[in-house]
């Protein structure tokens, strides 16, 4: 069999503070196969943009010490030279970001912009290049390409921006696109519209995606498998199907009672109360114990471990499985819920 | 863009109108005495310093003189157009004198600022590319010397060492570039560097924090995201956006030099606007003081100008549409 196309495999990345080392990620483990969309959830500062950057080793400004494997289809990129690294950029993985009107070159026309990428790995000239990075722009639905190509990033709006950087992303067709929080900067009609485009692609292109979110919400209709995070660790993972109809981690039960689901009360929406632990000292135990409505005595003593639960459904809760069985029977897919 | 730089030159206008009013007031409010006193000779007699007083045009009220002095600027006088007038001290025409003059305090200005660029830029951007590198701080120490070390004496030391102890340049004077462009370069260069390792020092702290800001934004982590070659981001990406604020800085520099240059030019003997402004407030000679006056405010005005336009076009976000 062959590897899967992103693994990473017990990954550690500590910054340096003055306080002692920040851990914002501590022991993550994710898998994704080709073609498919692994989505990432958690609060913020969980520790999903720092992982997607070590795996793109964007991170080493800041001197952070990492440990485990990144693995892209069978090979750790976090052991590549320098040299390899910029090739894998671009050609194998595209990335991008939050926040489309930051993440652009203000002084560049998109279609420089893009084109530039083209250059920087193949050997094609000028005009050539612009012609490709003005296709790009009509493949992703941008209407009069060749004008919008000549315009600067603060003449677009903001689905158009997210839209060049994902025409940016992908025009050296790469196998991995890593999408993070692409839609938080952008009011939900256009989120649908560049979920649906990242989407087509995928199937288009047969391209893995990572699509990270805040919300369960938003990876729901795309996500094949779903990871959800706290504090740098995954506490679950697993089918997207099996995550919504029996979320195992009390984490996951909070974030899923955050989705305003169609037709509910408004009491419904009940944020987890508390914030999430400081990632230098963290608790002793798992991470989310102090947050926890369901905790006892053996979660504060030992930091569990994924656990395969069957059917690739995997959570890292010592929770007996009466109480979380008596948990599920409130939840239903927010898909359903919907219908009904 | 056409009427705007059209607008912006009748502000020039205004500009240089209450300029020269100040000036003049100033001139003929300071306790300085009379200067028509300073040129009739020993003990002249009423009829003398009355004449004086005509032919170097005090003999009106101050208003009247300052009316007369703009409609001789803007119209144009007996020396052509624009109307400077001449000297009270030496009694030539001020205009052909104020041209040479300007071209060497030009050439000295200019050319220490594409020194101070070509010195300051580097060693910012390498700077900023090793934070609290060894060079970092050895580039902040030989800067703070040299932005604390008085001009004129970095002149006297430049003079003593190059030329009277080690021969290699020339001493002080002008050399036309038309007449030997060897012997320009070798007088010019000491003024240039004497006149641009503050401003280097200057300019390489603000490239240096420029830099540092840039390359924390997001858009140098996407070039990075997309695989460019570092020199690319540094020089196309980082550096591209971190100058585009010392193109105001660098115009309102020069602009002020054109008037300020008095130091170097009096340690270097070149004959230029700085040390006729000097000569011209020290004798009482009005003309001269307003006529440097005049292509300074102008200076700042033009540049300023040029400034604006060239922001705009390295920077799409304030072009108008
Ligand atoms: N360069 C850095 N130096 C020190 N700490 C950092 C650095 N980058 C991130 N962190 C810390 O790591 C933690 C995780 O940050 P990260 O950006 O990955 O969160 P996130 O899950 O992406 O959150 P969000 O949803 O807000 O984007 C945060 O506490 C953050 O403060
Ligand atoms: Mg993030």
């Amino acid at each position: 069999m062959s590897p899967p196309l992103l693994e990473i495999d017990d990954l550690t990345v500590h910054f340096p503070s003055a306080a002692g080392p920040v851990r914002a990620v501590d022991g993550l483990s994710l898998s994704l196969e080709r073609g498919q969309t692994l989505g990432v959830v958690g609060e913020s500062g969980s520790g999903k943009t720092v992982t997607f950057l070590a795996a793109m080793r964007l991170l080493e400004r800041s001197r952070p010490e990492i440990h485990g494997r990144i693995l892209l289809d069978g090979v750790d990129v976090l052991t590549l030279p320098a040299r390899e690294m910029r090739e894998i950029r671009g050609p194998r993985i595209g990335m991008i970001f939050q926040d489309p009107l930051s993440a652009l070159h203000p002084l560049l026309r998109v279609g420089d912009q893009i084109a530039e990428t083209v250059r920087a790995h193949r050997d094609v000239g000028r005009r050539d290049a612009w012609a490709q990075s003005v296709a790009a722009l009509a493949q992703v639905g941008i209407p009069n390409a060749d004008e919008r190509a000549r315009q600067y990033p603060h003449q677009l709006s903001g689905g158009m921006r997210q839209r060049v950087m994902i025409a940016m992303a992908l025009i050296l067709e790469p196998d991995l696109l890593i999408a993070d929080a692409p839609t938080t900067a952008l009011d939900t009609t256009v989120e649908a519209q560049i979920l649906g485009i990242i989407d087509d692609l995928r199937t288009r292109l047969g391209i893995g995606v990572v699509l990270v979110s805040h919300s369960l919400a938003t990876v729901a209709d795309v996500a094949d498998t779903v990871a959800v995070m706290y504090a740098g660790r995954a506490v679950e993972r697993g089918p997207c199907q099996a995550v919504f109809a029996h979320p195992s981690h009390p984490y996951t039960w909070g974030l899923l009672d955050t989705v305003p689901a169609l037709g509910a009360e408004r009491s419904r929406l009940v944020p987890i109360p508390g914030s999430p632990p400081s990632l230098i000292d963290p608790p002793p135990g798992c991470r989310f114990a102090p947050r926890c409505a369901y905790r006892f005595d053996a979660c504060t003593r030992h930091l569990p471990e994924l656990v395969e639960r069957g059917g690739g459904h995997a959570d890292a809760c010592v929770l007996p499985v009466p109480g979380r069985g008596a948990r599920r029977n409130r939840l239903e897919p927010p898909g359903e819920e919907a219908a009904a | 863009m056409g009427r705007y730089i059209l607008r912006r030159l009748m502000w020039t206008v205004v500009v240089v109108i209450i300029v020269t009013l100040i000036t003049f007031v100033i001139f003929y409010v300071l306790p300085s005495g009379d200067p028509a006193l300073r040129f009739a000779g020993k003990e002249p007699t009423a009829q003398v310093l009355a004449q004086v007083r005509t032919d170097l045009g005090l003999n009106h009220s101050v208003a009247v003189e300052y009316l007369l002095y703009l409609k001789r600027l803007f119209l144009g006088d007996r020396y052509g157009w624009p109307g400077l007038g001449f000297s009270y001290s030496s009694g030539a025409a001020i205009a052909p004198q104020l041209w040479q003059r300007a071209q060497i305090t030009i050439q000295l200005v200019l050319g220490a600022a594409v020194l101070w660029m070509l010195i300051g830029i580097p060693v910012g951007v390498y700077s900023a590319l090793r934070p609290r590198s060894r060079f970092d701080r050895a580039s902040l120490f030989v800067g703070l010397v040299f932005i604390s070390t008085p001009v004129f004496w970095l002149g006297l030391l430049m003079l003593w060492l190059f030329s009277s102890t080690l021969g290699w340049l020339q001493g002080t004077g002008y050399v036309a570039f038309t007449t030997d462009p060897v012997q320009w370069a070798a007088h010019m260069l000491m003024p240039w560097i004497t006149l641009s390792l503050a401003f280097a020092a200057i300019y390489a702290r603000i490239v240096r924090s420029n830099m540092l800001d840039t390359l924390g934004e997001d858009y140098i982590r996407t070039a990075r995201a997309k695989g460019l070659p570092e020199r690319r981001i540094v020089t196309r990406h980082a550096l591209r956006a971190s100058l585009v604020p010392i193109v105001t800085l660098l115009a309102v520099d020069i602009a002020t030099l054109v008037g300020g240059t008095v130091i170097v030019e009096t340690v270097f003997n070149l004959q230029g606007l700085g040390s006729w402004v000097l000569y011209g407030a020290l004798n009482q000679d009005l003309p001269v003081t307003l006529a440097v006056t005049l292509v300074a405010t102008v200076a700042v005005c033009l540049l300023s100008l040029v400034a604006d336009i060239l922001y705009a076009y390295m920077d799409p976000r304030v072009r108008p549409e």
